[in-house]
């Protein structure tokens, strides 16, 4: 279990993360999101002991890193942004050095090592010098020196970044088959990935926690907040009296518009925005007003996403396999915006 | 520590770095050997060491450039930060590393006084004195190698400011005589290093605020120290640089003197040296 209470890092002026605290609990799986000079790294920095902090305080099992930095890192195995390899040794070097260095020693050192070369599946290339392995297998071995010693927290930073698709798919199957027995943190700023291994998801955005919730909560919450927006032709007046009348709506705001027409948003926490279009259309053809255009917006976890980050010069890379099929319970996603101006015109 | 002292030296031996700097030291003090044992047919091999300690100017950046530069390169350095070591251990089991690697050598040539004895009469005490001063001279040497290495990434920058460091110190006795021994000339001398202190602090700690502070207490403090005891600054300036110098009081030992201030200054040149890598280590946790 990790607490991390009121972490705050500056550099110079900068504030990489401002009074973070959140709570994770032993055997799950979290996602560190996140645009790129969010935190994340910074955040994972601190919580291994490679960095210190401005203020605040991380406790790992009950052990604070910064006045127990010994006995907190025996429990937590990292994974940093570039993996920490020495390029001249072959990676049974290595892993013998990272073990003696995390207190292994004699058998029980030769056994962890050919548990973590299975685990991460680099027997094949354990002999060959870490420099002439590919970024795959680089990756793999940075984990295995972090699986070493049985620590019950694994901390991977952006372990995927800079894969081909098939090492990516590898990685992500081992990362969900080490949340079986460890407490895995990875961080990420590919969405599709949190989304398909987390359990849960903490979102930060310039150095500050905005999410933090399971994915499914995350895109509950949003549903809420789906949108629809329509032109009539009603007044604001009648506009009002027809939309009191249908089951469903929010909140709404109305803005008419230099043609004499009426723009209006709706917020609606129904979960099915065609049947709620239909009322609306029905609602306004029964006081006979036209709708001259209807669209709905349904909230994908993307938007919690970009709203929660509200940055639009760094945006996040797209999904880049939105049909895989771990990601079928999700929403769908901006294309599920419907457009009915064309039903409209032909009803008319 | 015992983990890092081993891989590193498993590191020294798999690279070249060990054997050229073995090679180095053994083809220089042969050649000491050769010059003053056997050609001017003297028996004293302190001298050998006298002739071959300018040697240090080059062997120990090859030793120390990449022992912590190249770690910060290759971002192993956070390996090491994550590890349950801290970062003494990790600095004194690289320092032992390297003094292993600068021991084998040294093992070989302390071979050379007993070959000699077969031949003629060989003061043994002093020969060996001197070997002991001669690895304590080196060893303090890597210890500000390992520090200079510990401020930069680049292996270069590391071995080039190492170079010009033993260099300097080599000549600071010589430098001396030609610096002014007038109170106003020391006086002026400190007034620059304390510039040069309060810049060194501006650029490890980018603290404008500490950089000035140094500069506030240093400045009226040497002003202060002038006004009221102002023969102390006469001549200080040389003597200074007469007592820093690490070859200047190895000559002690050429001389057949077993000079213990001077093993006490080394030893504590070493373990300073170590400090302020280890806080050089543990600062960039803060940057």
């Amino acid at each position: 279990m990790i607490e991390i209470e009121h972490l705050t890092k500056v550099y110079g002026t900068h504030e990489a993360v401002s009074d973070l605290s959140f709570r994770v609990e032993s055997g799950q799986i979290y996602g560190f999101l996140g645009p790129n000079g969010a935190g994340k790294s910074t955040t994972m920095n601190i919580m291994t002991g490679c960095l210190s902090a401005t203020s605040g305080q991380v406790c790992i099992d009950g052990y604070d890193i910064f006045e127990e930095p010994q006995k907190a890192k025996k429990l937590i195995g990292y994974l940093p942004e570039h993996p920490p390899l020495y390029p001249n040794e072959t990676p049974l070097e290595y892993l013998r050095f990272v073990g003696e260095a995390k207190g292994l020693r004699g058998e029980e050192l030769e056994r962890q090592i050919g548990e973590v070369v299975a685990q991460t599946k680099i027997e094949s290339v354990q002999g060959r010098r870490i420099c002439t392995l590919s970024k795959g297998f680089q990756q793999r071995v940075g984990i295995a020196q972090a699986l070493l010693g049985n620590p019950s927290i694994i901390v991977l930073d952006e372990p995927t970044v800079g894969l081909d698709p098939i090492q990516i798919i590898e990685i992500r199957a081992l990362i969900k088959e080490l949340g079986h027995r460890h407490t895995v943190i990875f961080s990420s700023h590919i969405l599709s990935e949190v989304q398909n291994i987390c359990d849960q998801i903490l979102i930060l955005s310039k150095g500050h926690l905005v999410a933090f919730d399971t994915p499914e909560n995350l895109e509950r919450q949003m549903l809420r907040s789906n949108e629809i927006s329509l032109v009539t032709e009603a007044s604001p007046d009648e506009a009002l009296h027809i939309l009191c009348q249908v089951e469903g709506v929010t909140d709404s705001q109305l803005s008419p518009r230099e043609d004499g027409l009426l723009q209006i948003h709706l917020s609606s926490d129904c979960d099915d925005l065609t049947a709620l279009c239909r009322r609306l259309f029905f609602a306004f053809a029964g006081q006979n007003r036209a709708l001259l255009e209807l669209s709905s917006k349904k909230a994908s976890l993307e938007d919690v996403f970009l709203e929660l980050t509200e940055q639009n010069d760094a945006l996040p890379q797209a999904p880049e396999d939105p049909k895989a099929p771990e990601s079928s319970k999700s929403p769908q996603g901006p294309e599920s915006s419907q457009n009915f101006e064309e039903r409209q015109g032909s009803d008319q | 520590m015992i983990a890092i002292f081993k891989h590193e030296l498993k590191s020294y031996f798999h690279s070249l770095t060990a054997y050229v700097f073995g090679a180095f030291l053994l083809a220089v003090v042969g050649f000491g050997a050769v010059l003053c044992n056997i050609q001017a047919a003297f028996s004293n091999f302190e001298l050998v060491f006298s002739f071959s300690s300018l040697v240090f100017v080059i062997i120990v950046p090859i030793l120390t450039m990449r022992t912590i530069a190249e770690e910060r390169r290759q971002k192993t350095d956070q390996l090491l930060y994550s590890l349950p070591v801290t970062t003494t251990e990790i600095v004194l089991g690289k320092y032992l590393a390297l003094l292993v690697v600068y021991l084998v050598p040294l093992c070989i040539i302390s071979g050379y006084p007993l070959i000699f004895s077969l031949f003629g009469d060989v003061y043994l005490l002093t020969s060996y004195g001197s070997m002991l001063a001669f690895f304590l001279l080196g060893a303090a040497f890597i210890a500000v190698g390992i520090f200079i290495s510990s401020l930069t990434e680049s292996q270069g920058f590391a071995a080039g400011v190492t170079i010009a460091l033993i260099l300097f110190n080599y000549y600071s006795v010589s430098l001396s005589e030609y610096t002014s021994s007038t109170m106003f000339g020391s006086l002026l001398a400190f007034y620059l290093m304390a510039i040069a202190a309060a810049l060194v602090v501006r650029v490890l700690t980018k603290n404008d605020t500490l950089a000035w502070g140094v500069c506030i207490v240093l400045l009226p403090g040497i002003a202060l120290l002038c006004f009221f005891n102002s023969s102390l600054f006469e001549g200080l300036l040389p003597a200074l640089m007469e007592q820093l110098s690490l070859f200047d009081r190895f000559s002690s030992f050429v001389n057949g003197v077993f000079d213990m201030t001077t093993i006490v200054y080394y030893l504590s040149v070493i373990v300073f040296f170590l400090f302020l890598s280890v806080q050089s280590l543990e600062k960039r946790r803060y940057n």
